[in-house]
Formats: structure tokens, sequence, C-alpha cells
């Protein structure tokens, strides 16, 4: 089934201080289906990272359509209402960074397990709904032991992890909560070798459970025989940097 | 140059738990809030930024019925307007279905009554007399907001900044409201009590699902607690969105000048 439907779809950032709008990626069309993983791919600058963005919707697309089909129904991801996106977030559709962002004061246990415990909100059937602190708490601490997080760290304070074990945390919080479609942005970059099979290993599952994913991968072999085909992405240079005059 | 949004969610089909639409307010020649329209859906915590003098205080008084607009209309749960209420209406809104906690616990406390008595007195406001019940409610109320019991019978003028805001935030919630106002919670305290007291706030809000909308100047604050935020300047919303988006993708001249203005 197709779960996503691209057409079109561009990025430009405007930069009022500079009264410059700068081209993040021109109109890109691709579709994905449930149980796919495409690879997106390009240059430094391309775009890639903006194009995983506009479709969580933390950037604004700039024109084009991206048809996602929710369980709840049709939706274009460019164009929903804010509070739409904020369900959909919730319930379907993932999104891993290429750094975490710890939150003072809150462990690394805590923080992954909390992905779970919001997840159940509006009952969405495909949720981990029902799931009490406790299941979520062994859920967390089962997937931060695969990817290698050492113990002793789980009820530290992430902020003054090494960039690699903050990686960690960051993922084991995307991926401990069931989603549709996954956005993966350069997850592997800061990893070492166990945290990067242990990642593979879980992408697979969710792609035979028949998750749709997305990412962008600066080793592709972190992932190789995962990949069913390539987004290639290119900023169009022929408005890169283009002087704006409203 | 963006897409123009969807001006309803087609995803979500419970109706928005309050709907403000056209809210303004004059303060002699000011025009302090012009024309403010949002929603807030039931969970949802939304932010409200700006500087001083932008008109984000003005908005929550305004919620918090503790003035009368000049126009506008407030929907809330099933209340098609509470400005058009009578006042005895109105006060009942506001103690059964709306808690507040300001910047300044001087506003929401009484300093020198106890940091129990301050909680029974929002109860006894709300009909219950019962001095077991009182007491009762008061210390898992307290409980709630992570105060120490021990400390429950000191007055809030003998207690630290922190403290002082889980007096505030039991007393807003000791009597379940649909909706809960926070303007600056934590403004003004040490940094390392602020990460403590937002932690309290994002813990209830997750456990209960609190409908919260949160006023900040403070653009951490939006990004740990709200779901969505509105920027507002000189009265106006100038732009609104997602807290990400609006954080990381600004759009409007102002907010842009504001994000990048962060340390």
């Amino acid at each position: 089934m197709t779960l996503l439907t691209v057409t079109d779809l561009s990025k430009r950032f405007h930069i009022h201080h500079l009264e410059r709008e700068v081209a993040a990626f021109g109109e890109l069309s691709f579709t994905l289906r449930g149980g796919e993983f495409k690879r997106v791919s390009g240059a430094n600058g391309a775009g890639k990272s903006s194009l995983l963005r506009c479709l969580y919707r933390s950037a604004l697309p700039t024109g084009g359509r991206a048809i996602y089909a929710s369980l709840r129904g049709e939706i274009d991801l460019a164009r929903a209402h804010d509070a739409d996106i904020a369900l959909l977030r919730r319930e379907e559709i993932g999104y891993v960074s290429q750094f975490l962002r710890p939150r003072p004061r809150t462990s690394a246990l805590r923080l992954v397990a909390e992905g779970l415990g919001t997840a159940g909100v509006g009952a969405a059937g495909l949720n981990t709904a029902g799931l009490n602190t406790d299941e979520a708490v062994d859920a967390a601490q089962e997937l931060l032991s695969e990817l290698g997080l050492r113990r002793e760290l789980w009820p530290a304070y992430p902020s003054t992890f090494s960039g690699g074990e903050q990686q960690k945390v960051n993922l084991a919080r995307a991926l401990v909560r069931p989603q549709r479609l996954l956005l993966l942005d350069e997850p592997t970059a800061s990893l070492d070798a166990q945290a990067r099979t242990a990642l593979s290993r879980r992408l697979k599952t969710l792609k035979e459970q028949g998750v749709a994913l997305l990412g962008v991968f600066h080793h592709p072999g972190d992932v190789a025989g995962l990949i069913d085909g390539e987004i290639r992405v290119s900023a169009p240079s022929s408005v890169q940097a283009q002087e704006v005059t409203d | 140059m963006t897409l123009t949004l969807e001006a309803a969610p087609q995803l979500i089909r419970v109706r928005p738990l309050l709907r403000v639409t056209g809210l303004h307010k004059r303060y002699g020649q000011t025009q302090a809030v012009r024309g403010v329209s949002f929603e807030l859906y039931p969970g949802e915590v939304l932010g409200i930024v700006g500087e001083s003098g932008s008109g984000k205080s003005t908005v929550l008084r305004l919620l918090n019925l503790e003035e009368t607009p000049d126009g506008g209309r407030f929907e809330l749960g099933e209340t098609p307007d509470v400005f058009a209420l009578t006042r005895q209406e109105r006060r009942a809104v506001q103690v059964h279905q709306i808690g507040i906690v300001y910047q300044n616990p001087h506003l929401g406390l009484r300093l020198r009554s106890s940091a129990s008595g301050n909680i029974a007195e929002r109860l006894l406001s709300a009909g219950e007399r019962r001095y077991g019940a009182l007491r009762e409610a008061a210390s898992t109320s307290l409980a709630a907001s992570e105060f120490p019991l021990a400390r429950m019978d000191d007055p809030p003028l003998v207690l630290s900044g922190g403290m002082q805001q889980r007096v505030q935030l039991a007393k807003a919630t000791a009597l379940s409201p649909r909706l809960l106002l926070l303007d600056e919670p934590t403004t003004g305290l040490d940094v390392s009590v602020q990460a403590r007291v937002l932690d309290t706030l994002r813990t209830m809000q997750r456990a209960h699902q609190v409908s919260m909308i949160v006023v900040s100047h403070d653009l951490g604050v939006i990004r740990t607690l709200a779901d969505r935020v509105l920027v507002m300047r000189g009265g106006l919303v100038v732009e609104r969105g997602l807290s990400d988006q609006v954080l990381d993708d600004p759009q409007h001249p102002y907010t842009q000048e504001l994000v990048h203005a962060k340390l």
C-alpha cells in the first residue's frame, strides 16, 4: 500500500536579514510504500535533511504536495493543520534527528520511556495504548541495552554524555514507539559498530512489520541489504541564493 | 512565499476545548491586544511568546476572566461565550474550570497563610467544608506538584521561589481544571530550579493530559512544554505554528530576529 505520495515538493528558506531566499531542494516527486525503505542521497547542502524536516513539518514546505495515507484518512502533510500534524507525530510518524536535545534533569531512561508514554493518546489502534509505566520502562531498557548504552548511564542525565551515547538515547527514544512512517536523519553518524548493527537489525524488523522508512545515511553500508530505492536530492542551483524583491 | 495551511484540522475529530475569536483589549490609548484568535485542543499545550508589551500576558488575564475584553468571544467546552456570562457564572467557570500560575507568587497566593491553607482556600471556594477532606486534598495536590509535604504548613513567605511556584501549581490544579494557564511560570528562578519546575509541569501534563496555555519570553520553556506556539508583537499574532517549526524554520522577520537573538 502506498503510504506517501510526494509531488513537486520544494523548500526555500527566506532569510529576512539578508533579504534573500536560499533554496533547500527543488521540485521533488516520489512514492513510498509500507515496508519500503528508501535512502535520500545527495551532496552536502543538497537539502536531504530539509526534505525530512518538511515531511515531519519541523520546516514548512514552499510548494508541492505530500499526500500521506493516515489511518484516519488521507492528508497533505505540506498543508495540514498544525494540530493534525501534532496528532500524526503522536500516533504515526516518527523522526530521528542527528542529535539528541537533552532535557535538563531528565534521565536517559526516562527520555526513552517517555516516548511511549504519550503514544497512547488518541487511541488509533496501532498504538501502545495500555502500556503502563513499568512496561514502558521495560521496553526502554531493552532497547537501550540492545543499542549498547551502558547500564550505569540509564539513570544519568544525558547532557554530559558523549555524542555517540547521546545518539543511542535519541535513537531509542524514536524507535521505542511503533510508527507507520519513520524519518531518519543520519542516525548512524556518531554510532559505534555495535549500535550500528543493532540499529540495522531493528530497522529490518520494522520494515518486515510494514513500516515505511525514509533516511539519510552517510554510510549506506550501515543499512546495506535493507534499501529498496534511492531519492536523489539536489538544491536547484539556478535559484540558489536568489535575491528577493518584495 | 509558503503554502497556506488548512484552516481547520481534518484528522482530529474532537472539538477544540477552547476557541478564542477576535480578542481585543485597550488600556487608554494603548491597544494591548488587537484581534487575537486561536484554538486549543484537549490535551494540547499552546505557547505564547513575545517580548514585554507584546500583549501575551494580557491575553492570559483575559482568559482567566480577571479583566473584561473590549471585544471577542471565548468558547470554553460547552459554553459558547464565557465573556457573555453573568458575573456569578463567570466566577463559577473561573473556580471550576480554570487554574492559573503567575510569575509572581504574590498574585496567586496568600504569602502569610500556610501552603496547605492556600490550597484549602481554593477548595473552600468550590464548596468543600470538611476539614479532613480539605487537608487530604491539599496534600494530594501538593504531592502531585512535587512539593515536600513536611513543609505543607509553612507559609509561602518562608519558602524558596521554586517551592512557591509548586504551591501555586498545587492550588491551580487542586480542582482538576480543564484549562491551566501559566504566566512565565519559571521566570526569575535559578536555572537548576527552573529545570525541575519545568520537569514537574511536563510530568503533570503528560500524566493527566492537562490542556495548558503557557506564556513565556523564554524560547527554551516554549520548546520544552508547548506543542504549538503563537508569536505576539504589538498586540498581534505575527506567526503561529508547531513549536519546533516556529523555532527552527521561523517565517516572520520578527520571529527570525527573536530566534537568532537567543543565546
